[in-house]
């Protein structure tokens, strides 16, 4: 059968972050082909695997899967991380989603315009603690139970647990206000294959610095003011 | 006990709702609408919990009040078989509907660019149809000949693509002009019954926006 699988982006987090968290989480090995220049992606386009010429891409079962969201809900579906009934998916999905819009502004949040950075920080914070924080916490709250979709551990619960971790990293006390989702994350850490993969060693990647975010811009060409463009995208959420 | 309708909550446009319209009228599934005209009854839908996250669109369907379009697509067309017959299929569809969906954003954010940027997106929109997702779909009728871009049966992906495709044709009307089984495509998903339904007068399908659909979006959202 199949081989592990494949993951094909540069060597950082970006958009294939969430991917290797779901892999981990579910306990999958898993191979990667990290580019580190514009000559190593554009030789990836021209292979052929990238239907809409953009990465991630995921070879796993044959195929070659791309589009963040349609990576990770194969991936949930395939290891059991997914709902188990349509009215489960539906809370699960909305979960994700509105945790990819406040772990995107993070991620693009190295790529502000100069002199903007403590801006945008503020902002992503008082959104983080006023929009999205508050909801995971009632749902915890208003449950009592350990997950956030039913009984058990799911995508949901993995992806929360990733954005935190990015929200702390962009000011450590950012749960001072959210008892539950400080026992959420402790509790969530602590399972086996995610307590792993938060180890030293493991592919979990570190954000990016200096050296890297030059790196990326190299690759990907990414123009000035991105972050200000995908805020437009996102605060335009209507 | 027979289900309510389910009930649309955003401003009387296109937007972000626009593919729920579609995707439920091409079900064939009736819905009600309740349109935001003012900032207050944005804030009473805050206020009253009715938003996960405090935003729109909202759809009230089946003892839920789903937020996030793509959640709220991806269970209707659950619902109604719209996403293939197993995962692989769907899968299939969803990256299908994710590219499209990214196509279809620079439509949907084209109102709200100052006017000296819209001209030069309708070019960037026109580039990015023509030279990297059109051919994925081109390619893909060509390859298995059949209807429908996935399984042969009416899929999510399809709805959203003849959206797309529609919605671009009123900027650019000779967009298709290198995509003969696009075009064909185009005709025959057009001609499906409900579709067909859609896309006459008098059906939920909303007008291209204009400068007052963009003044009440502003009126509504902006802080």
């Amino acid at each position: 059968m199949a081989g592990k699988p494949k993951l094909h982006y540069f060597n950082g987090r970006g958009r294939m972050e969430s991917i290797r968290w779901l892999l981990a989480a579910a306990g999958v090995e898993f191979e990667e082909e990290l580019f580190e220049t514009r000559e190593e992606f554009e030789k990836l386009i021209q292979g052929g695997v990238l239907m809409y010429e953009q990465v991630p891409v995921v070879e796993v079962d044959g195929m070659n899967l791309i589009e963040t969201r349609a990576i990770l809900r194969y991936l949930a579906a395939k290891y059991n991380l997914y709902g188990r009934n349509l009215q489960e998916q539906a809370w699960i999905d909305m979960y994700v989603e509105g945790l990819k819009d406040l772990s995107d502004m993070i991620m693009f949040l190295p790529l502000s315009l100069p002199g903007e950075k403590e801006m945008n920080l503020e902002y992503i914070l008082e959104r983080a603690t006023t929009r999205f924080f508050p909801v995971y916490e009632k749902a915890l709250r208003d449950h009592g139970q350990d997950f956030l979709v039913g009984d058990r551990l799911r995508w949901a619960d993995v992806q929360l647990l990733e954005v935190i971790f990015m929200a702390e990293e962009c000011k450590p006390s950012v749960l001072a206000g959210f008892p539950l989702l400080q026992e959420f994350k402790a509790r969530i850490s602590y399972i086996p294959t995610i307590c792993k993969f938060l180890q030293p060693g493991s592919q979990r990647k570190p954000p990016l610095d200096e050296g890297s975010i030059e790196t990326v811009k190299n690759i990907f060409k990414f123009e000035r003011g991105m972050f200000l463009k995908n805020m437009g995208t996102i605060v335009a959420e209507y | 006990m027979m289900a309510a309708k389910p009930k649309l909550h955003y401003p009387n446009g296109r937007g972000r709702m626009e593919s729920v319209r579609w995707v439920l009228a091409a079900a064939g599934v009736e819905f009600d609408e309740e349109f935001l005209e003012t900032k207050e009854q944005l804030q009473k839908l805050q206020d009253g919990n009715h938003l996960l996250f405090q935003q729109v669109p909202m759809v009230e369907i089946d003892g839920m009040k789903l937020v996030q379009t793509r959640s709220i697509l991806h269970y209707i067309a659950e619902k109604h078989r719209l996403f293939g017959k197993d995962l692989k299929e769907r899968t299939l569809i969803d990256m299908y509907v994710e590219g499209t969906l990214d196509l279809l954003e620079l439509i949907i954010m084209h109102p709200f660019l100052k006017p000296d940027d819209q001209q030069k997106e309708v070019v960037n929109m026109a580039q990015k149809a023509i030279i990297r997702y059109f051919p994925v779909f081109e390619k893909v009728l060509r390859d298995h000949g059949q209807r429908f871009l996935v399984g042969n049966q009416l899929s999510l992906a399809d709805i959203i693509l003849l959206q797309t495709i529609l919605a671009l044709e009123e900027k650019i009307p000779n967009i298709l002009s290198a995509f003969p089984h696009l075009q064909e495509f185009t005709v025959k998903i057009s001609n499906i019954p409900t579709i067909k339904k859609f896309l006459e007068p008098g059906s939920k399908k909303k007008p291209p926006p204009d400068d007052i659909y963009v003044r009440t979006v502003y009126n509504i959202f902006m802080p």
